[in-house]
């Protein structure tokens, strides 16, 4: 029996017979090019032109104001070398990085550990921990100065719970005023490490741990082996973001020291705008950009080498 | 597993112990805010007598209603275009698969790892040449182009993830491909759109050091930069600051705490995409 041309279309053996397009596929349903063009345009008026500028005056002896300026080469890079202000400040720049990351995950992985418990109050929490991630930084900062003056809330709590002999000057030691601006930076972003490691905890599927359990895995063995490698992702992210928002930290050490003591906690950022705004060496100022260009591009290639073996390794 | 134990107790109370910790500078915060100059007892002390002269004497003497109305303004226009210019690019950044495309794609995504410090010292003189510098349209133009490469990042990545099937559906109906970006793009990117949204505002709203710069000197200061004015004019009285800092992160709490999970989610949707 014949099939009427219609059955033979829905023939279950056969693929059915639809007519092939002549087009490409691109011709037939990309968008028009154009449609990138204004962020384009934006991006490029905003950063892609004036970086190269800016690189460009890291090699000349501009004022910012003055007209007439020179081009001078590696001047101001070789200045750099001898300037122990700039030593200094690089050196402050990585130590802040690294102890904020250090410090800011760990807090975080906790933290998120603990709201993703089955404790009661863990959607509270959340929302609680969370909340300093999102109020201005410099106002934060402020707040912290008071907190951590002389006679501010954090001596004065030392002294009510009977550690009077811990009291110190946070700020105004030179030895601590550094370490005083990671605690305040540790303070307000370890919610937002917490959120993004909450995050990769919960696409870690429950029966994996219910089984691992009845295995007689315990906390510690499960976190190491089930929760971990999932968590390779949030951790990815989380070490990028944190390594080079310290890098470039600015407003914390802005509001709560200033730089100071002396040059105590100045950094890369706060030397670019003391350097470009009260002195006025604008060439010299945007050469430190470029090195903070340099070190932030180098670290996260570096990361994100070692980070993707990392991910790789454990997936 | 779900048994509500002894260790789950102990962890219960360990965690509502760091919360409070976490709290404890806001509790200062308020505390002295509240407190009369007079008073001069230790900042942990609940306030005796509680007044609000303090907020009023902030408000009118650091000028922070024109500050909150500026920073609004700038935050809400620049949010507004980096989202429209950004879901657009990232339609054909998405969806092409040239070398041109790839490399503009690229080229957005290196702008990532560019501190701000390199491009926003060598613009401050555009800014200046454009007579932009000191007004609100300056930041306008600088976070436009500034949130361009994270957002497109995010656009492009949910894009990648969406099947093209819609649109091609609408362009062979007739649409024209700003219609189906209209009409059927715009509409399933919403999830992320959300999230690019608050990344975005946050940014924007808690950014200190370009306005420093771009508006230094000038009346029409966003509130970080009245904020920083102020401490540096009342350093002694802190709590008139404290007044003052309250004010400023008033609405930002506010606005935190209504729409806590799209927030908390979006922060972490966003970037683990």
């Amino acid at each position: 029996m014949a099939l009427a041309p219609h059955e033979r279309l829905v023939d279950k053996d056969r693929p059915p017979v639809v007519a092939p397009d002549p087009r490409p596929r691109s011709a037939r349903t990309t968008p028009p090019w154009w449609f990138a063009l204004p962020a384009m345009l934006l991006f490029a008026f905003v950063v892609l032109v004036p970086s190269v500028r800016g690189v460009y005056y890291a090699f000349t002896d501009w004022d910012g104001l003055d007209p007439d300026f020179s081009f001078v080469g590696l001047d101001n890079f070789a200045d750099m070398l001898g300037d122990p202000d700039a030593k200094q400040a690089i050196w402050h720049t990585l130590l802040i990085a690294v102890a904020i990351t250090v410090i800011q995950n760990a807090v975080g992985l906790l933290l998120a550990l603990g709201v993703n418990s089955a404790i009661r109050s863990r959607n509270v929490l959340r929302v609680f921990l969370f909340a300093p991630a999102v109020i201005t930084p410099i106002v934060t900062a402020y707040l912290w100065r008071n907190l951590l003056g002389p006679d501010g809330a954090v001596n004065s709590l030392l002294g009510a719970v009977g550690l009077g002999g811990a009291r110190q000057d946070w700020l105004g030691d030179p030895e601590l005023a550094l370490w005083s601006v990671v605690g305040v930076t540790v303070w307000q972003y370890a919610g937002y490490s917490m959120v993004i490691f909450l995050a990769g905890l919960q696409s870690v599927p429950k029966e994996i741990h219910e089984a691992a359990s009845m295995d007689g895995a315990g906390p510690v063995r499960r976190f190491w082996s089930v929760t971990r490698p999932l968590l390779a992702p949030a951790l990815t992210i989380n070490l990028m973001l944190s390594i080079i928002g310290g890098i470039k930290l600015f407003d914390q050490v802005y509001a709560l020291t200033g730089g100071g003591p002396g040059h105590a906690t100045d950094t890369i950022s706060t030397l670019i705008y003391k350097d470009a705004f009260t002195l006025g060496e604008f060439g010299y100022s945007i050469a430190l950009a470029v090195v903070l260009t340099i070190i932030v591009a180098v670290v996260s290639a570096g990361q994100y080498a070692a980070l993707s073996r990392n991910e790789r390794a454990a997936s | 597993m779900n048994r509500y134990g002894r260790r789950t107790l102990a962890l219960e109370l360990a965690m509502i112990a760091a919360a409070l910790f976490v709290g404890f500078p806001v509790y200062v915060l308020v505390n002295l805010a509240v407190r009369p100059t007079s008073d001069t007892s230790s900042p942990i002390g609940p306030t005796t007598s509680p007044t609000l002269d303090n907020f009023t004497q902030a408000w009118q003497q650091g000028a922070l209603g024109g500050a909150l109305a500026n920073s609004l303004l700038v935050t809400v226009c620049s949010v507004v275009v980096v989202l429209a210019v950004s879901s657009l690019a990232a339609y054909p950044l998405a969806r092409i698969t040239a070398r041109w495309s790839r490399g503009t794609y690229l080229t957005i995504l290196l702008g990532l790892a560019l501190p701000f410090q390199l491009a926003s010292l060598p613009l401050y003189q555009t800014m200046r040449d454009l007579g932009l510098l000191g007004t609100p349209w300056a930041l306008v133009l600088f976070y436009s182009g500034l949130q361009v490469p994270f957002t497109v990042f995010l656009y492009v990545g949910f894009l990648r993830a969406l099947p093209g099937d819609f649109e091609d559906a609408a362009l062979i109906d007739g649409c024209t491909p700003l219609q189906s970006f209209r009409y059927v793009v715009l509409p399933m990117l919403k999830p992320i759109t959300v999230t690019a949204l608050v990344l975005n505002t946050v940014a924007v709203w808690n950014d200190f050091f370009t306005p420093l710069l771009y508006l230094s000197g000038s009346a029409q200061q966003t509130l970080p930069v009245a904020i920083a004015g102020f401490v540096g004019q009342y350093v002694t009285d802190w709590n008139l600051i404290f007044a003052a800092l309250v004010i400023s992160i008033l609405p930002v709490l506010l606005v935190y705490f209504l729409l806590q999970r799209s927030i908390i989610n979006g922060f972490a949707g966003g970037l683990k995409g």
